[in-house]
Protein backbone atom coordinates (compact mmCIF):
# COMPACT_ATOMS: atom_id res chain seq x y z
CA UNK A 1 0.00 0.00 0.00
CA UNK A 2 1.13 3.52 -0.84
CA UNK A 3 0.34 6.18 1.76
CA UNK A 4 0.03 9.88 1.05
CA UNK A 5 0.61 12.07 4.09
CA UNK A 6 -2.54 14.01 4.90
CA UNK A 7 -1.89 17.46 6.30
CA UNK A 8 -2.94 21.04 5.92
CA UNK A 9 -0.79 21.85 2.92
CA UNK A 10 -1.89 21.29 -0.56
CA UNK A 11 -4.15 19.38 -2.70
CA UNK A 12 -3.41 15.67 -2.64
CA UNK A 13 -5.92 14.97 -5.41
CA UNK A 14 -3.42 15.20 -8.26
CA UNK A 15 -0.85 12.99 -6.55
CA UNK A 16 -3.49 10.40 -5.73
CA UNK A 17 -4.79 10.50 -9.32
CA UNK A 18 -1.29 10.04 -10.72
CA UNK A 19 -0.59 7.03 -8.49
CA UNK A 20 -3.89 5.45 -9.47
CA UNK A 21 -3.23 6.10 -13.17
CA UNK A 22 -0.08 4.00 -12.73
CA UNK A 23 -2.19 1.19 -11.35
CA UNK A 24 -1.29 1.46 -7.66
CA UNK A 25 -3.66 1.81 -4.78
CA UNK A 26 -3.12 4.47 -2.18
CA UNK A 27 -4.54 5.89 0.98
CA UNK A 28 -4.42 9.45 2.28
CA UNK A 29 -3.73 9.38 5.99
CA UNK A 30 -2.25 11.19 8.99
CA UNK A 31 -2.39 8.06 11.14
CA UNK A 32 1.15 7.28 12.28
CA UNK A 33 0.65 3.50 12.26
CA UNK A 34 -0.71 3.54 8.72
CA UNK A 35 2.24 5.66 7.62
CA UNK A 36 4.74 3.33 9.35
CA UNK A 37 3.20 0.25 7.76
CA UNK A 38 2.94 1.60 4.21
CA UNK A 39 5.28 0.24 1.51
CA UNK A 40 5.97 3.75 0.26
CA UNK A 41 5.10 7.15 1.65
CA UNK A 42 4.49 10.25 -0.43
CA UNK A 43 4.60 13.70 1.12
CA UNK A 44 3.01 16.20 -1.27
CA UNK A 45 2.49 19.82 -0.56
CA UNK A 46 1.36 23.06 -2.00
CA UNK A 47 1.14 25.75 0.62
CA UNK A 48 3.06 27.71 3.20
CA UNK A 49 6.02 26.23 5.09
CA UNK A 50 5.60 27.52 8.64
CA UNK A 51 1.91 26.68 8.97
CA UNK A 52 2.57 23.24 7.45
CA UNK A 53 5.41 22.58 9.93
CA UNK A 54 3.25 23.76 12.85
CA UNK A 55 0.57 21.29 11.81
CA UNK A 56 3.05 18.40 11.48
CA UNK A 57 4.42 19.13 14.96
CA UNK A 58 0.99 19.40 16.49
CA UNK A 59 0.08 15.98 15.08
CA UNK A 60 3.56 14.67 16.01
CA UNK A 61 4.01 13.66 12.40
CA UNK A 62 7.44 15.32 12.29
CA UNK A 63 9.02 12.58 14.42
CA UNK A 64 7.06 9.86 12.63
CA UNK A 65 8.31 11.02 9.23
CA UNK A 66 11.96 11.39 10.27
CA UNK A 67 12.00 7.81 11.55
CA UNK A 68 10.36 6.12 8.57
CA UNK A 69 12.45 3.38 6.95
CA UNK A 70 10.57 2.74 3.73
CA UNK A 71 11.04 4.79 0.52
CA UNK A 72 9.71 8.28 1.17
CA UNK A 73 9.15 10.96 -1.47
CA UNK A 74 8.57 14.64 -0.74
CA UNK A 75 7.14 16.75 -3.55
CA UNK A 76 7.50 20.55 -3.82
CA UNK A 77 6.68 21.97 -0.37
CA UNK A 78 7.00 18.41 0.96
CA UNK A 79 10.61 18.35 -0.25
CA UNK A 80 11.27 21.80 1.22
CA UNK A 81 9.94 20.69 4.61
CA UNK A 82 12.49 17.85 4.56
CA UNK A 83 15.33 20.41 4.60
CA UNK A 84 16.95 22.03 7.66
CA UNK A 85 15.30 25.40 7.47
CA UNK A 86 12.94 27.50 5.34
CA UNK A 87 12.93 31.25 4.91
CA UNK A 88 9.21 31.00 4.30
CA UNK A 89 7.89 31.88 7.73
CA UNK A 90 11.46 31.58 9.12
CA UNK A 91 11.00 28.02 10.34
CA UNK A 92 13.15 25.04 11.29
CA UNK A 93 12.05 22.05 9.22
CA UNK A 94 12.58 18.28 9.44
CA UNK A 95 16.35 18.41 8.90
CA UNK A 96 16.63 15.32 6.70
CA UNK A 97 18.48 17.20 3.95
CA UNK A 98 21.29 19.44 5.17
CA UNK A 99 20.31 22.52 3.25
CA UNK A 100 18.31 25.72 3.48
CA UNK A 101 15.23 26.82 1.56
CA UNK A 102 15.34 30.42 0.33
CA UNK A 103 13.16 32.75 -1.70
CA UNK A 104 14.15 33.41 -5.32
CA UNK A 105 15.72 36.86 -5.68
CA UNK A 106 13.41 39.10 -7.74
CA UNK A 107 15.60 38.94 -10.86
CA UNK A 108 12.93 37.15 -12.88
CA UNK A 109 9.26 36.35 -12.46
CA UNK A 110 8.51 34.71 -9.11
CA UNK A 111 7.20 32.01 -8.84
CA UNK A 112 9.01 29.98 -11.43
CA UNK A 113 6.01 28.50 -13.21
CA UNK A 114 6.32 26.06 -16.06
CA UNK A 115 8.52 23.38 -17.60
CA UNK A 116 12.24 23.39 -17.05
CA UNK A 117 15.06 20.93 -17.68
CA UNK A 118 16.95 19.15 -14.96
CA UNK A 119 20.69 18.63 -14.83
CA UNK A 120 22.18 15.35 -13.64
CA UNK A 121 25.92 14.67 -13.42
CA UNK A 122 26.59 17.94 -15.21
CA UNK A 123 24.38 17.00 -18.15
CA UNK A 124 21.10 18.61 -19.08
CA UNK A 125 18.31 16.08 -19.69
CA UNK A 126 16.96 17.07 -23.07
CA UNK A 127 13.35 16.24 -23.94
CA UNK A 128 12.67 15.41 -20.30
CA UNK A 129 11.45 18.70 -18.88
CA UNK A 130 9.39 18.64 -15.72
CA UNK A 131 6.81 21.04 -14.31
CA UNK A 132 7.74 23.49 -11.57
CA UNK A 133 5.66 25.98 -9.56
CA UNK A 134 7.57 27.54 -6.68
CA UNK A 135 8.78 30.79 -5.14
CA UNK A 136 11.29 29.15 -2.78
CA UNK A 137 14.15 26.81 -3.64
CA UNK A 138 16.54 24.49 -1.79
CA UNK A 139 20.20 25.41 -2.09
CA UNK A 140 22.45 22.84 -3.75
CA UNK A 141 24.02 20.57 -1.11
CA UNK A 142 25.72 17.19 -0.74
CA UNK A 143 22.40 15.36 -1.00
CA UNK A 144 21.43 17.09 -4.25
CA UNK A 145 21.10 14.48 -7.02
CA UNK A 146 19.79 16.81 -9.75
CA UNK A 147 19.77 20.56 -10.22
CA UNK A 148 17.71 23.05 -12.18
CA UNK A 149 18.51 26.57 -13.26
CA UNK A 150 16.13 29.48 -12.81
CA UNK A 151 17.77 32.73 -11.77
CA UNK A 152 20.33 30.46 -10.06
CA UNK A 153 21.16 26.75 -9.69
CA UNK A 154 19.05 25.00 -7.09
CA UNK A 155 18.19 21.45 -6.00
CA UNK A 156 15.67 19.82 -8.34
CA UNK A 157 16.01 16.48 -6.51
CA UNK A 158 17.61 15.34 -3.28
CA UNK A 159 18.26 11.96 -1.76
CA UNK A 160 19.49 10.62 1.54
CA UNK A 161 19.06 6.92 2.36
CA UNK A 162 15.35 6.11 1.93
CA UNK A 163 14.40 9.78 1.66
CA UNK A 164 13.79 11.36 -1.75
CA UNK A 165 12.62 14.86 -2.51
CA UNK A 166 11.74 16.61 -5.77
CA UNK A 167 11.03 20.29 -6.25
CA UNK A 168 9.01 19.69 -9.42
CA UNK A 169 5.62 18.03 -9.72
CA UNK A 170 6.01 14.52 -11.21
CA UNK A 171 2.22 14.15 -11.02
CA UNK A 172 1.88 17.06 -13.47
CA UNK A 173 4.92 16.41 -15.64
CA UNK A 174 3.38 14.33 -18.40
CA UNK A 175 4.86 10.95 -19.31
CA UNK A 176 8.31 11.70 -17.91
CA UNK A 177 6.74 12.62 -14.58
CA UNK A 178 4.84 9.34 -14.54
CA UNK A 179 8.08 7.46 -15.25
CA UNK A 180 9.81 9.18 -12.33
CA UNK A 181 6.89 8.41 -10.04
CA UNK A 182 6.76 4.82 -11.26
CA UNK A 183 10.49 4.32 -10.57
CA UNK A 184 9.87 5.47 -7.01
CA UNK A 185 6.80 3.28 -6.57
CA UNK A 186 8.70 0.13 -7.58
CA UNK A 187 11.79 0.83 -5.45
CA UNK A 188 12.65 -2.22 -3.46
CA UNK A 189 14.91 -2.24 -0.41
CA UNK B 1 16.01 26.88 -18.94
CA UNK B 2 12.35 27.68 -18.32
CA UNK B 3 10.32 27.00 -21.46
CA UNK B 4 7.64 29.04 -23.20
CA UNK B 5 4.30 27.29 -22.84
CA UNK B 6 1.81 26.35 -25.57
CA UNK B 7 -1.73 26.15 -24.22
CA UNK B 8 -4.73 24.82 -26.15
CA UNK B 9 -8.05 26.17 -24.89
CA UNK B 10 -11.21 24.04 -24.96
CA UNK B 11 -14.63 25.65 -24.82
CA UNK B 12 -17.07 23.50 -22.87
CA UNK B 13 -20.84 23.59 -22.97
CA UNK B 14 -22.97 21.12 -21.01
CA UNK B 15 -19.91 18.96 -20.50
CA UNK B 16 -18.98 18.77 -24.19
CA UNK B 17 -16.45 20.62 -26.31
CA UNK B 18 -18.18 23.25 -28.36
CA UNK B 19 -16.11 23.82 -31.43
CA UNK B 20 -16.04 21.03 -33.94
CA UNK B 21 -12.88 19.07 -34.11
CA UNK B 22 -11.56 17.09 -37.01
CA UNK B 23 -9.03 14.91 -35.31
CA UNK B 24 -8.95 11.39 -36.50
CA UNK B 25 -9.07 8.60 -34.02
CA UNK B 26 -11.03 10.31 -31.30
CA UNK B 27 -13.68 8.04 -29.91
CA UNK B 28 -15.90 10.99 -29.11
CA UNK B 29 -14.91 14.23 -30.79
CA UNK B 30 -17.16 16.12 -28.41
CA UNK B 31 -15.52 14.69 -25.33
CA UNK B 32 -13.30 17.24 -23.60
CA UNK B 33 -11.48 14.43 -21.84
CA UNK B 34 -10.56 12.66 -25.08
CA UNK B 35 -9.44 15.88 -26.69
CA UNK B 36 -7.49 16.96 -23.64
CA UNK B 37 -5.68 13.63 -23.50
CA UNK B 38 -4.84 13.94 -27.14
CA UNK B 39 -3.36 17.40 -26.61
CA UNK B 40 -1.43 16.29 -23.53
CA UNK B 41 0.05 13.34 -25.44
CA UNK B 42 0.99 15.63 -28.32
CA UNK B 43 3.00 17.87 -26.02
CA UNK B 44 0.65 20.64 -24.90
CA UNK B 45 2.24 22.25 -21.84
CA UNK B 46 -1.01 23.09 -20.09
CA UNK B 47 -4.70 23.14 -20.90
CA UNK B 48 -7.45 25.66 -20.31
CA UNK B 49 -11.10 24.63 -20.10
CA UNK B 50 -13.54 27.47 -20.49
CA UNK B 51 -17.10 26.67 -19.48
CA UNK B 52 -19.64 28.63 -21.47
CA UNK B 53 -22.72 26.80 -20.23
CA UNK B 54 -25.44 29.24 -19.29
CA UNK B 55 -27.63 27.09 -17.08
CA UNK B 56 -27.85 26.85 -13.31
CA UNK B 57 -26.90 23.20 -13.54
CA UNK B 58 -23.50 24.12 -14.87
CA UNK B 59 -21.59 24.10 -11.61
CA UNK B 60 -22.33 20.47 -10.94
CA UNK B 61 -21.62 19.37 -14.51
CA UNK B 62 -18.39 21.34 -14.56
CA UNK B 63 -17.19 20.02 -11.21
CA UNK B 64 -17.92 16.45 -12.32
CA UNK B 65 -16.04 17.04 -15.55
CA UNK B 66 -13.07 18.54 -13.69
CA UNK B 67 -12.85 15.41 -11.58
CA UNK B 68 -12.72 13.17 -14.65
CA UNK B 69 -10.17 15.42 -16.38
CA UNK B 70 -7.97 15.41 -13.27
CA UNK B 71 -8.01 11.61 -13.20
CA UNK B 72 -7.03 11.32 -16.86
CA UNK B 73 -4.68 14.21 -17.60
CA UNK B 74 -1.04 14.31 -16.50
CA UNK B 75 -0.32 18.00 -17.15
CA UNK B 76 -1.59 21.13 -15.37
CA UNK B 77 -4.97 22.54 -16.30
CA UNK B 78 -6.99 25.66 -15.63
CA UNK B 79 -10.76 25.91 -15.43
CA UNK B 80 -12.68 29.12 -16.04
CA UNK B 81 -16.08 30.47 -16.90
CA UNK B 82 -18.57 31.95 -14.49
CA UNK B 83 -16.65 31.35 -11.26
CA UNK B 84 -18.23 33.91 -8.92
CA UNK B 85 -17.28 32.83 -5.43
CA UNK B 86 -14.52 31.34 -3.30
CA UNK B 87 -16.78 28.37 -2.73
CA UNK B 88 -17.10 27.64 -6.46
CA UNK B 89 -13.36 28.02 -6.97
CA UNK B 90 -12.64 25.77 -3.97
CA UNK B 91 -14.89 23.04 -5.35
CA UNK B 92 -13.07 23.03 -8.68
CA UNK B 93 -9.61 23.10 -7.08
CA UNK B 94 -10.44 20.32 -4.62
CA UNK B 95 -11.84 18.19 -7.43
CA UNK B 96 -8.46 18.51 -9.17
CA UNK B 97 -8.16 21.75 -11.17
CA UNK B 98 -4.66 23.21 -10.82
CA UNK B 99 -5.81 26.77 -11.41
CA UNK B 100 -9.03 28.69 -11.80
CA UNK B 101 -9.49 31.56 -14.20
CA UNK B 102 -11.56 34.60 -13.27
CA UNK B 103 -12.79 37.25 -15.67
CA UNK B 104 -15.95 39.36 -15.25
CA UNK B 105 -16.40 38.17 -11.66
CA UNK B 106 -13.03 39.66 -10.69
CA UNK B 107 -13.94 43.02 -12.24
CA UNK B 108 -17.23 42.97 -10.37
CA UNK B 109 -15.67 41.96 -7.06
CA UNK B 110 -11.85 42.21 -7.10
CA UNK B 111 -11.57 40.80 -3.55
CA UNK B 112 -12.43 37.40 -5.02
CA UNK B 113 -8.84 37.23 -6.32
CA UNK B 114 -7.56 37.84 -2.80
CA UNK B 115 -9.88 35.28 -1.26
CA UNK B 116 -8.86 32.46 -3.60
CA UNK B 117 -5.14 33.36 -3.52
CA UNK B 118 -5.31 33.58 0.28
CA UNK B 119 -6.70 30.10 0.61
CA UNK B 120 -4.97 28.24 -2.21
CA UNK B 121 -2.00 30.42 -3.19
CA UNK B 122 -1.43 32.83 -6.05
CA UNK B 123 -0.33 30.03 -8.36
CA UNK B 124 -3.97 28.87 -8.41
CA UNK B 125 -5.41 32.16 -9.66
CA UNK B 126 -5.37 33.21 -13.29
CA UNK B 127 -7.09 36.48 -14.14
CA UNK B 128 -8.33 36.57 -17.71
CA UNK B 129 -8.52 40.06 -19.15
CA UNK B 130 -10.44 40.74 -22.35
CA UNK B 131 -9.15 43.95 -23.85
CA UNK B 132 -10.00 46.14 -26.80
CA UNK B 133 -8.40 49.25 -28.26
CA UNK B 134 -11.03 51.92 -28.08
CA UNK B 135 -10.79 55.73 -28.24
CA UNK B 136 -7.02 55.63 -28.28
CA UNK B 137 -6.45 53.29 -25.34
CA UNK B 138 -6.65 49.65 -24.27
CA UNK B 139 -9.70 49.10 -22.07
CA UNK B 140 -11.05 46.11 -20.17
CA UNK B 141 -14.23 44.49 -21.46
CA UNK B 142 -16.43 42.01 -19.58
CA UNK B 143 -19.28 39.60 -20.25
CA UNK B 144 -17.56 37.87 -23.12
CA UNK B 145 -16.29 41.16 -24.52
CA UNK B 146 -19.73 42.73 -24.86
CA UNK B 147 -19.54 45.34 -22.11
CA UNK B 148 -16.89 48.04 -21.86
CA UNK B 149 -15.69 48.96 -18.38
CA UNK B 150 -13.98 52.13 -17.15
CA UNK B 151 -10.81 50.19 -16.45
CA UNK B 152 -7.65 50.78 -18.42
CA UNK B 153 -6.00 47.44 -19.16
CA UNK B 154 -2.61 48.29 -17.65
CA UNK B 155 -4.21 49.62 -14.46
CA UNK B 156 -6.36 46.52 -14.06
CA UNK B 157 -3.35 44.27 -14.70
CA UNK B 158 -1.38 46.02 -11.94
CA UNK B 159 -4.33 45.76 -9.61
CA UNK B 160 -4.91 42.03 -10.14
CA UNK B 161 -1.24 41.35 -9.45
CA UNK B 162 -1.44 43.38 -6.23
CA UNK B 163 -4.52 41.39 -5.20
CA UNK B 164 -2.65 38.12 -5.60
CA UNK B 165 -3.25 36.89 -9.15
CA UNK B 166 -0.57 34.42 -10.20
CA UNK B 167 -0.94 34.87 -13.94
CA UNK B 168 -2.70 37.06 -16.48
CA UNK B 169 -4.39 35.62 -19.55
CA UNK B 170 -4.65 38.57 -21.89
CA UNK B 171 -7.03 38.29 -24.83
CA UNK B 172 -7.13 41.00 -27.43
CA UNK B 173 -10.70 41.31 -28.68
CA UNK B 174 -9.40 43.16 -31.71
CA UNK B 175 -7.42 40.17 -32.87
CA UNK B 176 -9.48 37.29 -31.42
CA UNK B 177 -10.83 35.14 -34.20
CA UNK B 178 -9.01 37.06 -36.94
CA UNK B 179 -6.09 34.65 -37.30
CA UNK B 180 -3.93 37.69 -38.01
CA UNK B 181 -1.57 37.16 -35.10
CA UNK B 182 -1.38 38.06 -31.44
CA UNK B 183 -1.77 41.74 -30.49
CA UNK B 184 1.77 42.45 -29.35
CA UNK B 185 1.41 46.10 -28.38
CA UNK B 186 -0.97 45.52 -25.47
CA UNK B 187 1.00 42.45 -24.36
CA UNK B 188 4.14 44.59 -24.14
CA UNK B 189 2.31 47.30 -22.20
CA UNK B 190 1.02 44.82 -19.65
CA UNK B 191 4.29 42.88 -19.32
CA UNK B 192 6.08 46.12 -18.57
CA UNK B 193 3.92 46.84 -15.52
CA UNK B 194 3.57 43.40 -13.91
CA UNK B 195 5.96 40.81 -12.49
CA UNK B 196 3.77 37.73 -13.02
CA UNK B 197 3.54 35.53 -16.14
CA UNK B 198 1.39 36.83 -18.98
CA UNK B 199 -0.30 34.46 -21.44
CA UNK B 200 -0.99 35.78 -24.94
CA UNK B 201 -4.38 34.97 -26.41
CA UNK B 202 -6.39 35.91 -29.44
CA UNK B 203 -5.38 35.94 -33.07
CA UNK B 204 -3.22 32.86 -33.56
CA UNK B 205 -3.47 31.77 -37.18
CA UNK B 206 -0.07 30.37 -38.05
CA UNK B 207 3.12 29.00 -36.55
CA UNK B 208 4.82 32.32 -37.41
CA UNK B 209 2.41 34.14 -35.11
CA UNK B 210 3.64 32.08 -32.16
CA UNK B 211 7.25 32.72 -33.13
CA UNK B 212 6.62 36.46 -33.41
CA UNK B 213 4.90 36.77 -30.07
CA UNK B 214 7.70 34.88 -28.30
CA UNK B 215 10.43 36.80 -30.13
CA UNK B 216 8.96 40.25 -29.80
CA UNK B 217 7.42 40.16 -26.31
CA UNK B 218 8.24 38.54 -22.98
CA UNK B 219 5.05 36.49 -22.74
CA UNK B 220 5.42 33.25 -20.80
CA UNK B 221 2.88 31.33 -22.85
CA UNK B 222 0.59 31.52 -25.85
CA UNK B 223 -2.95 30.18 -25.95
CA UNK B 224 -5.08 29.24 -28.94
CA UNK B 225 -8.21 27.28 -29.66
CA UNK B 226 -9.46 26.87 -33.19
CA UNK B 227 -6.09 26.46 -34.95
CA UNK B 228 -5.51 23.40 -32.80
CA UNK B 229 -9.08 22.06 -32.84
CA UNK B 230 -9.37 22.24 -36.60
CA UNK B 231 -5.96 20.71 -37.08
CA UNK B 232 -4.60 23.77 -38.87
CA UNK B 233 -1.58 23.67 -36.59
CA UNK B 234 -0.39 20.48 -34.95
CA UNK B 235 1.27 20.88 -31.57
CA UNK B 236 4.35 18.69 -32.28
CA UNK B 237 4.89 20.51 -35.57
CA UNK B 238 4.51 23.93 -33.93
CA UNK B 239 6.91 23.04 -31.15
CA UNK B 240 9.56 21.71 -33.51
CA UNK B 241 9.22 24.87 -35.62
CA UNK B 242 9.65 27.10 -32.57
CA UNK B 243 12.60 25.09 -31.31
CA UNK B 244 14.32 25.34 -34.69
CA UNK B 245 13.78 29.09 -34.47
CA UNK B 246 15.62 29.16 -31.15
CA UNK B 247 12.56 29.69 -28.99
CA UNK B 248 12.97 27.95 -25.63
CA UNK B 249 10.32 25.27 -25.92
CA UNK B 250 9.63 21.88 -24.37
CA UNK B 251 9.84 18.87 -26.63
CA UNK B 252 9.37 15.25 -25.68
CA UNK B 253 10.52 12.01 -27.23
Amino acid sequence: MIAIVKYNAGNVTSVKNAIERLGFECIVTDNSEELQQADKVIFPGVGEASSAMAYLKEKELDEVIKNLKQPFLGICLGMQLMCDYSEEGNIDCLGIFKTKVKKFPPLDLVPQMGWNSIIQNGKENENEDVYFVHSYYAEVCEETIATCNYVLNFSAALQKDNFYGVQFHPEKSGKIGEEILYKFLILNF
Amino acid sequence: MLKKRIIPCLDIKDGKTVKGVNFEGLIDAGSPVELAKRYADEGADELVFLDITATIEKRKTLADLVEVIAKEINIPFTVGGGINSLEEAATLILRGADKVSLNSSAVKRPELIQEIAGQFGSQCVVVAIDTKFTNGEWKVFVSGGRIETDLKTVDWAKKVEALGAGEILLTSMNSDGTKNGFEKSVLKEVIQVVNIPVIASGGAGSKEHFKEVFEETNVSAALAASVFHFGEISIPDLKMYLKMNNISIRTTL
